[in-house]
């Protein structure tokens, strides 16, 4: 995906493109830092998010003439490295971080492990302690590299200012191209303030990198046979199929081929969730529909989606039916968790072109496929068990009638980006994602705190939309300092806050699995000094006045009858970063669930509600 | 579980060991034994690496391999289509009675005989794990003092050399 990755910017020039390469216009005499600076304006960085610090501060003060290259000062590392992976999914360009040597480099590693496990292009950038000074233990030195090697695509030591033009390039390069995901640059102090030469494009080597995209032709013609043959066939869609910009496709394969769809939480965004084939999400939380399906299925077509844990549940009873096509550009996905009947390793657009043009090839000799009684199943279990919910009787707000409701009354195009928790599989299930990159969650690593700083890139990237984090008061208090980068930097993102007072999702498996021992959970009360649980149902801190201390403008919704005008409110604040604080019900479960460790056939529609298929099928 | 010998090409830059080392660790598996050097071109490095895993475990820790930046190429060379060595430096007691059976041990497996003192003889010897496994369990009775060995290295049969497309890769991008 060398093109669509990187968006609009053509960042560099292809690696590997060797003795070929054009010669560089001229040779500018610069610092290392200014050759940094240069280089991003180069490969088409428009904004980076960081904090300056001892070893970095050379790159700050060339930084501060580029008119191309926009810095946002975050308040903390994380926040930077969240802000530039919200960019990214938001934008689909590679998203930069940077921050300094030691505690600023160590405080982007969730980020860039988050950014890891759900394959965002990011680049980040640090400061390292002068070269000769690396392994004594100096002031602010942290080995990065060797900390991040385990949750990057790859990453560089830079000692010498020469190499800096090439290192960006190849960054841009790495992160963007093939499987995207996260690299980091450490640049040694010294090389930064050295006297250097600049020129572009630079002399990329990369021997050892060489993604495959195009996929092998006998093994789709091989996945369109299985298809034209199969009964019950499930398309079931991953993250891939965004990063290759291939949704277009999907759904001209999808109404070819008249199979069911469904759309991993890495995934909502890329089949329209109105479209009658949808199944809605599989997985843990994922609709009855769609597990069912993937379950009974006789044929699963993974387009970019890699058999998580969280979709499959436990391995050994996954889909016990199902042949497997599974396309991935990443050719470790492949038989990784569930052996593949047909491997097809390629970026997921030029998969799912290839697909449309052999299925059609099959159709032309009249093979297709005959699924009307497997819709009869499936718009069975879709209409049976549909997701909902059931209002509190005590005329508390319920926490999925927040969040419905706000997807409701949002402006067209709007982005959503989520926390981790209840809140977030509810803000899966209850919004609808018509269009791709409006959906930023942090899937793979479940990082809670992801949402605010998230947000803030998404908005920074695609400014005139509206962007709302949908966020947990759990999640909300790691990483909410943010709003006053936003506040201060004219990024006027609306946050919800679905306050319950808990920690809900853990809350929740205390209720089912811990004999509703709260250990914990509980966020708005503590032991208080005489040793009892005190301040219970206090507001500590009171969201409304955080936010307002903070540059925001600062509302409470704890009624359904004032929850329309509340958001309707929020809406119509687009000069100031808006907080809504939402007091919910704080008993609220996120149903469906598949307990974990146990088979996606136990799936619960609701508490107590275990599905019933009516056994009798031809399976 | 079964024996399995990885040539692994890589760009000789700092680092790549333990890339490899730690990718190896975090993914749940074990290195018996490990080489690392040179290759005729200055910029290529070969490591050899003996791992004991079921054939699936292994394909996903190639291909996780596979996805380091500057790993060139892996190959996995069979025991029948391979010549692998190790190479073995040993201490063994030895006095007067005892040094000449020792001598006869070292000509038996046609190793070398390095270094004589009058309590001691240091014995050098190359062969696969077999032979020098054998080779050890004759010497033991009199004594190992000292017993240091080299990881397994190892060339596949034939005037195939997995390195040709490797070096042109390399060349290309020069």
């Amino acid at each position: 995906m060398t093109e669509q990755a990187t968006g609009a910017h053509h960042p560099q020039p292809r690696a590997r493109s060797g003795a070929a390469q054009q010669q560089p216009a001229t040779v500018e005499h610069v610092t290392g830092a200014q050759s940094l600076i240069r280089s991003l304006e180069e490969v088409g960085a428009e904004i980076v998010f960081g904090i300056p610090g001892g070893a970095i501060l050379p790159a700050y003060d060339p930084m501060m003439d580029s008119s191309k290259v926009r810095h946002v000062l975050v308040r903390h590392e994380q926040g930077a490295g969240h802000a530039a992976t919200g960019y990214a999914q938001a934008t689909g360009k590679v998203g930069v971080c940077m921050a300094t040597s030691g505690p600023g480099a160590t405080n982007l590693v969730t980020p860039i492990a988050d950014a890891h496990m759900d394959s965002v292009p990011l680049v980040a950038i640090t400061g390292q302690v002068a070269s000769k000074a690396i392994g004594t233990d100096a002031f602010q030195e942290a080995d990065i590299c060797g900390i991040t090697m385990p949750i990057t695509k790859h990453n560089w030591l830079v000692t010498d200012p020469a190499e800096i033009p090439r290192t960006i390039a190849e960054a841009f390069h790495v992160a963007s191209t093939g499987r995207p995901g996260p690299v980091l640059v450490d640049i040694a102090k010294d090389a930064l303030q050295a006297r250097t030469t600049f020129s572009w494009p630079p002399h990329t080597d990369l021997p050892g990198y060489r993604p495959v995209t195009k996929p092998h032709a006998k093994q789709i013609r091989e996945a369109a046979k299985l298809i034209a043959q199969a009964r019950r066939p499930v398309l079931y869609v991953g993250g891939g199929v965004l990063k290759a910009r291939a949704t277009a496709e999907l759904k001209v394969l999808a109404e070819l081929t008249g199979a069911p769809v469904t759309t991993t939480l890495m995934a909502l965004g890329s089949f329209p969730d109105s479209h009658p084939q949808h199944l809605g999400m599989p997985g843990m939380h994922g609709s009855v529909a769609a597990v069912t399906a993937l379950q009974k299925s006789d044929l699963i077509v993974a387009l970019g989606a890699r058999f998580d844990d969280r979709v499959t549940g436990k391995l050994d009873s996954f889909a016990p039916y199902a042949k497997i096509v599974h396309a991935d550009i990443d050719p470790a996905e492949i038989g990784k968790n569930r052996a593949a009947d047909v491997p097809i390793v390629g970026d997921a657009r030029e998969v799912i072109a290839d697909l449309i043009v052999a299925i059609q090839a099959e159709h032309a000799d009249g093979h297709t496929g005959d699924y009307s009684a497997w819709w009869n199943d499936l718009n069975r279990w879709r209409e049976t068990y549909p997701l909902g919910y059931t209002l509190p009787e005590d005329g508390s707000l319920s926490p999925q009638q927040v969040i419905q409701r706000i997807g409701q009354l949002a402006p067209k195009d709007t982005v959503y980006a989520a926390g981790v928790g209840q809140h977030q599989m509810w803000a899966s299930h209850f919004i609808d994602y018509e269009q791709p990159r409006t959906w930023l969650n942090s899937g793979g690593a479940g990082t809670m705190g992801y949402a605010v700083p998230a947000a803030m890139g998404a908005k920074a990237g695609v400014p005139e939309r509206t962007v709302w984090a949908i966020d947990g008061d759990g999640c909300f208090q790691m990483t909410n300092q943010e709003l006053v980068t936003c506040a201060l930097n004219n990024i006027p993102i609306k946050v919800a806050i679905i306050n319950n007072g808990a920690l809900g999702m853990v809350r929740q498996w205390q209720t089912l699995f811990y004999n509703e021992r709260y250990s914990n959970t509980v966020l708005h009360s503590g032991p208080g000094s005489d040793g009892t649980e005190a301040h219970l149902g206090t507001r500590v801190p009171d969201f409304v006045k955080l936010a307002d201390a903070m540059g925001c403008v600062g509302l409470r919704c704890e009624r359904p009858e004032d929850l329309d005008s509340v958001i309707e409110k929020a809406n119509a604040i687009n000069d100031r970063p808006v907080v809504v604080d939402f007091i919910v019900h704080q008993d609220a479960m996120v149903w469906p669930m598949v307990a974990a460790g146990t088979s996606n056939d136990e799936i619960l529609a609701a508490q107590g509600v275990r599905p019933d298929f009516g056994d009798t099928e031809d399976d | 579980m079964t024996k399995h010998t990885l040539s692994v090409l890589v760009e000789n830059t700092p680092g790549i060991l333990a890339r490899i080392a730690a990718l190896f660790s975090r993914r749940g598996f074990n290195i018996d034994s490990l080489a690392v050097g040179v290759t005729e071109h200055p910029d290529i490095s070969r490591i050899t690496i003996v791992v004991n895993v079921e054939s699936l475990p292994l394909e996903q820790v190639t291909k996780q391999l596979n996805k380091l930046v500057n790993v060139l190429k892996i190959v996995e060379l069979e025991d029948s289509a391979a010549i692998q060595r190790e190479l073995v430096l040993v201490k063994v007691r030895a006095d007067n009675e005892t040094r000449s059976q020792i001598v006869e041990i070292v000509q038996l497996f046609r190793a070398k005989t390095v270094d004589v003192s009058p309590e001691a003889v240091t014995i050098e010897a190359t062969g696969g794990s077999d032979k020098l496994g054998a080779m050890l369990k004759m010497l033991e009775p009199f004594g190992i003092k000292e017993l240091v060995q080299s990881g397994t290295i190892a060339i596949g049969r034939g005037a195939r050399s997995i390195t040709d497309r490797s070096l042109r890769a390399l060349d290309r991008s020069a």
